[in-house]
């Protein structure tokens, strides 16, 4: 932990106010407050190896205040969402919605590490909000030019074998109610969820 | 014919052609009539949710209002996509259960003129209609070429069997829904430990190294079982353990070579399609000696599949639990 | 407008009006913390003088001497006839005033506890609007108090004999303590035999001694004590009646064997060609014959014949046993056979089920051999069990070199129960030291919390962390054959979270064992409703109160004793059939029991005798007299639930103590009617 609390320390409500934060701002009723610190999360993780918290000491993390420690973990990004911690989860924590919302946090913080897993999410909301689909071509080349230049002849070989078996095409699909999505999505923008 | 509206979703378009292929082709002679949401847009897989909650929810949203408008008659949502399944019975369930969130939802959807009101909209998945809806013994009806001899790893990842918000399956780690339909179309199943396990999802774009271990489990378990295929219900696993399955191998030095098929281009080659009409040719790892093993044995409607050996008992050794309700015929 | 009040005939000649006192409690702080309670008492003695208020008082603690001699003090002098104490909820002290009125000389259902702590100053923060309330409620209770009449208490005998139902240590200790003490008993047990769970133990934490050893003589006793009846193979079907005088109805499950002539010699299980799964007393892990006695200690001795899987039964031939028995003691014609018994008591002590691990799919019980429930490796380590008592993986012979140990299987968990099973800890270190000493393999424990707080429970974990085994804090995730790589080939692969280092751990073992919960008896709602007693939502019996009344339950009579009324280990179990008993023997010493007067009647003029009333009673108090053409009620039957009173369409049923006449007294008040210039002056009954 090389960084200081968010907070003074010793301030319990301050602390407490970016736990209170996280619930507000996950989509359902996350209870986070209800971790008691099993492990069921950690042990469950298919990437755990690759996390530099465990999701157990993320939550203790975001209980104790550490605000800038717990967004610069790279744990939400390695989340592969694959619900095993929330249907195991004593305690019925609503964990994989957390580990989006701590995304969304550190992305406006900018308080995240390496930029892959926030590139690759913000070019694939950009295909989507300039579409209405996503758009695979435009995503991995992109994504792989910025990102994996020196992985690039694999993935090209890749993409011309996708290509040439029809699973990707250099056109992408604008749906027809564009300026509606355009509409939706510029209001959605303008509101946040609170408690 | 059961009417239900289709939510395909981006991946169906072009990626898994051949899970759209192969569930247009079925569709006619399994009695499903599935009716496309006009104009629907991307669910914003799991990469919206992360960047900004409220416009990823009303992204989803719109696709609610839409299948809600358009709903006429049946009120079923069928994804064949799990994230698409997944985010969009998330989106009706969170706004239920956090009914701040279905008000932001509204006023966004309002600037396009549309209102969802949760809870109107029933989202399924696909093998959920095929089990509960048409039922196995509709289904085996219709079997014509049964697989048999095919060893089959049975592989559903993991977002359709959770976090299942609306229990509809068997069980959130080994649901046998999948098994039971591929016993039914002929086939000799594994008992696949990792069923439910993940495939790497979008680890493939962001953390290549991760997702190949991912990888490798899944495909080391299934060789470990010789099964001859593995059957998906996913087009990110199926992208994820076919396109990526060289990239894994020369990341480990293996060489497994297991084609990744989705669960209804087997259904299609049971009910007596082509190989071409069932969606084959579009995987990258190919399924030719897979389809050889079926094609050089003939099949026989008869002669039940093979369930793997039972080794003799020991007399020496102690019962397993029992199971209530798991002997005999498991349907 | 408030209703007149009937009749003027006063206690105290002073022309039919009440004299009532009013007594206002601060509770310390609990009151006066947040209800003003001079100012409640002022607007008392102001307000509520019109209507018969002719005293009243705040003061620190009501329920003290000192508080109770001031009621008695104000009786004598002002001449009170009415008693109304604001203070805290009437199941706490009703008993402690009524008795201080009694005392002096008023009659003790004249005295009314108006509830201003728990429904009033413990779920309001606002002063102001508390005491508004504070006032409606004692104003309430003013009303009603004036409308109440003197009552006697009922008096009924109380039967000698006793009903114990479950023949468990709980169970066995509750009979075998009524039957010391010189009185009748009848011990009702489903299973063929005596002994419940603790008969399928081998050793007992923390002092490891022989669970068989201590348990056996005490089910020897309970078995041979001449006022014990034994009752095994039986379930209770029915029972009526009340407190003192319950009729219970006894299935006895026909055995097959005729007891006058079994010797039990044990041939006919010899003989017998039919191997059955025990599902029962070997947790699934051992055999038995259809024709069985569970365990070779069984008390009595007799065997049953499992009927369902009987080849006799099944395919109408084979009598191997008849034709070996040396006695001609089976008896194939037997049927099953109705007793009915009077008791004055009973106690339920029908222990627990064990969870089901199959439900937790990611720990593999059911589906990976070498997984095992506690139940399972209890059976495994007891010397008289299916591998006497040698620690073997599924195959029955080879010995693991690593076992894992999981706490907290189905228990604290949102997903399956909520609650902590409280033995698991002990048991699985238990388990630990158990494996250690037979096998000397590696062990792991798996806890969340290690929870060890009784006497020699913790210094047990300390031996066994001096033994070597491994302790790993973290919930198991998931128990797989998956191997990852060669390593854990072969093997059962442990995946957790080691919570104190952090890091997501792979332990590969040889054998795992589930320290399963312990759940309510699948049918315990049900016997709870022939009983007359509640469950919890979980489904384990409550208590009349959890702290200072734990063996009791709101039903006169019927008592609760060990793991029926939630998980609890041998010392807790044994000590609550002891209270059960002392109760049950309180009771009989008194000879007969006091019953609160509050009861339904019928007034007769109003009965059209529609009979609508008469299948509702939860009691089976009430009566259709055919000849007379109405209903009449058992006052000793009642128990004032006023289901009756409710459901008279002719309003020709009214409670004792809560007449209509009372109840809508009591709502003017609340609502502050009893104020207007209108209303009616209270006069006494």
């Amino acid at each position: 932990m090389n960084t200081a609390p968010a907070v003074a320390p010793g301030s319990t409500d301050a602390n407490l106010r970016f736990l209170e934060e996280v619930s507000a701002r996950t989509a359902g009723v996350s209870r986070l407050e209800m971790c008691i610190q099993c492990g069921t999360c950690g042990g469950s993780c298919p990437a755990a190896a690759d996390m530099d918290h465990t999701p157990r000491m993320l939550f203790a993390m975001i209980r104790a205040g550490m605000r800038d420690d717990a967004l610069r973990s790279n744990t939400p990004w390695i989340c592969v969402s694959c619900y095993h911690c929330v249907v195991r989860c004593p305690q019925n924590v609503h964990i994989a919605d957390v580990m989006y919302t701590l995304k969304s946090m550190a992305i406006q913080a900018r308080l995240y590490r390496d930029s892959t897993a926030p590139d690759f999410s913000q070019t694939f909301v950009d295909m989507v909000e300039n579409y209405g689909r996503s758009f695979e071509f435009g995503l991995a080349t992109r994504h792989y030019l910025k990102h994996f230049p020196l992985r690039m002849p694999s993935a090209a070989s890749m993409g011309i074998d996708m290509l040439s078996k029809k699973r990707m095409t250099i056109k992408p699909k604008r749906i027809a109610g564009m300026d509606q999505l355009d509409a939706i999505l510029s209001r959605a923008k303008q509101l946040e969820l609170t408690s | 014919m059961s009417g239900y509206l289709l939510y395909p979703g981006c991946s169906l378009e072009v990626g898994a052609r051949a899970y759209r292929d192969s569930i247009r082709a079925i569709e006619g002679p399994l009695g499903l009539e599935l009716t496309e949401i006009e104009d629907w847009n991307c669910c914003g897989a799991t990469e919206y949710l992360g960047i900004n909650l409220i416009p990823a929810y009303a992204l989803i949203g719109r696709n609610l209002a839409l299948a809600a408008g358009q709903a006429n008659g049946s009120r079923t949502l069928v994804a064949p996509c799990s994230a698409c399944y997944l985010n969009l019975a998330k989106a009706d369930y969170y706004m239920r259960e956090r009914p701040i969130l279905g008000e932001r939802v509204n006023e966004a959807l309002a600037a396009g003129d549309l209102h969802y009101d949760p809870g109107s909209i029933t989202v399924r998945h696909l093998l959920d209609v095929m089990i509960n809806d048409i039922g196995l013994d509709a289904i085996e009806e219709r079997v014509t070429h049964p697989l048999v001899g095919l060893r089959v790893a049975p592989y559903l990842g993991c977002m359709v069997p959770r976090p299942d918000y609306e229990h509809r399956w068997s069980d959130h780690e080994y649901p046998n829904e999948l098994d039971r339909l591929l016993k039914v179309l002929g086939a000799e199943v594994i008992d696949f430990p990792l069923k439910t396990h993940c495939c790497g999802g979008h680890m493939t774009q962001i953390g290549p190294d991760t997702a190949y271990e991912l990888i490798r489990r899944l495909l080391h378990a299934a060789d470990q079982f010789k099964a001859d295929v593995i059957a998906t219900v996913c087009p990110m696993c199926q992208l994820n353990l076919d396109a990526y399955q060289g990239a894994t191998n020369r990341h480990f030095g293996t060489s497994y070579e297991t084609p990744i098929v989705f669960f209804t281009q087997l259904v299609g080659l049971a009910l007596g399609l082509d190989a071409e009409a069932a969606g084959f040719g579009r995987e990258m790892v190919t399924a030719r000696h897979a389809l050889d093993r079926i094609g050089v044995e003939p099949p026989s409607p008869e002669e039940p599949a093979e369930t793997g050996r039972r080794p003799r008992k020991d007399p020496k050794s102690l019962p397993m639990p029992t199971m209530p309700g798991a002997e005999g015929d498991d349907r | 407008m408030i209703a007149p009040i009937s009749g003027g005939a006063g206690m105290s000649g002073n022309g039919g009006r009440p004299r009532i006192g009013v007594y206002v409690c601060h509770c310390g702080s609990n009151i006066a913390g947040t209800v003003d309670v001079t100012e409640l008492r002022t607007w008392v003695e102001r307000r509520l003088a019109a209507r018969g208020v002719v005293v009243a008082r705040d003061y620190k603690f009501m329920c003290s001497s000192l508080g109770q001699d001031l009621i008695a003090k104000d009786i004598a002098e002002h001449r009170l006839d009415r008693v109304v104490v604001a203070a805290c909820s009437p199941h706490l002290h009703e008993a402690t005033f009524r008795t201080a009125c009694r005392r002096a000389g008023l009659n003790p259902y004249l005295c009314e506890l108006a509830s201003i702590r728990e429904q009033v100053s413990w779920v309001h923060t606002d002063t102001a609007s508390a005491t508004e309330k504070a006032k409606a409620v004692v104003s309430g209770a003013v009303e009603r108090v004036a409308r109440n009449a003197p009552l006697e208490t009922l008096r009924v005998p109380v039967h000698p004999a006793t009903l114990v139902v479950g023949g468990g240590i709980a169970g066995i200790q509750a009979a075998l303590e009524i039957a010391e003490a010189g009185h009748p008993v009848y011990l009702v047990e489903r299973d063929p035999s005596i002994g419940g769970h603790m008969a399928q133990f081998d050793k007992t934490f923390p002092t490891l001694d022989c669970s068989a050893c201590i348990l056996t003589p005490r089910m020897v006793s309970a078995g041979s004590h001449e006022n014990i009846t034994l009752l095994t193979w039986s379930e209770v079907e029915r029972v009526d009646g009340y407190v003192g005088n319950f009729t219970a109805t006894i299935r006895k499950k026909a055995r097959y064997v005729d007891i006058d002539q079994c010797t039990g010699c044990g041939i006919c299980q010899e003989k017998c060609p039919k191997r059955v799964i025990d599902n029962v007393y070997e947790a699934g892990l051992g055999y038995r014959k259809a024709i069985y006695t569970p365990f070779p200690q069984a008390v009595p001795k007799y065997p049953v014949i499992d009927q369902p899987n009987c080849t006799y039964f099944i395919k109408g031939k084979c009598r191997a046993c008849e034709k070996f028995c040396p006695t001609g003691a089976i008896s194939f014609e037997q049927e099953d056979e109705f007793v009915t018994i009077d008791v004055g008591n009973i106690v339920l002590a029908t222990g627990y089920d064990l969870f089901d691990p199959r439900r937790v799919t990611q720990y593999g019980y059911g589906r990976l051999a070498n997984v095992f429930s506690s139940l399972e490796f209890e059976r495994m380590t007891n010397s008289a069990g299916p591998t006497n008592g040698e620690i073997v993986l599924r195959d029955g012979r080879t010995k693991p070199t690593s076992v894992g140990i999981i706490h907290c299987v189905g228990s604290r968990d949102r997903n399956y129960n909520n609650y902590c099973s409280s033995i698991c800890c002990m048991q699985s270190l238990k388990f630990a030291h158990l494996v250690k000493e037979r096998t000397g393999a590696t062990v792991y424990n798996f806890y969340i919390d290690m929870r060890t707080p009784a006497k020699a429970y913790d210094e047990f974990y300390q031996r066994v962390l001096e033994e070597g085994t491994l302790f790993v804090r973290g919930k198991v995730a998931e128990v797989t054959d998956a191997a990852r790589g060669p390593g854990e080939e072969g093997k059962l692969i442990i995946q957790t979270e080691d919570t104190l280092a952090g890091r997501q751990r792979r332990i590969p073992v040889d054998m795992v064992v589930l320290s399963a919960a312990l759940e309510p008896r699948k049918d315990s709602s049900e016997v709870a409703k022939r009983f007359g007693i509640s469950c919890s939502h979980d489904g384990w019996f409550i208590e009349k109160h959890p702290k200072l009344d734990p063996v009791a339950t709101m039903t006169e009579g019927v008592f609760i004793a060990g793991c029926a009324t939630g998980p609890k280990d041998i010392p807790a179990t044994v000590a609550q059939g002891a209270a059960a008993a002392a109760r049950v023997l309180g009771y009989i010493q008194q000879g007969e029991i006091e019953m609160e007067p509050i009861r339904a009647q019928v007034i007769v003029e109003r009965c059209s005798g529609c009979r609508i009333c008469n299948d509702l009673c939860p009691f089976n108090a009430i009566d259709f007299i055919a000849d007379r053409g109405v209903t009449e009620i058992n006052p000793a039957l009642c128990q004032g639930c006023g289901t009756c009173v409710a459901a008279c369409p002719a309003g020709a049923i009214e409670g004792t103590g809560f007449s209509n006449e009372q109840v809508v007294a009591q709502i003017d008040g609340l609502l502050l009617r009893n104020l207007e210039p209108t209303a009616v002056e209270p006069a006494l009954v």
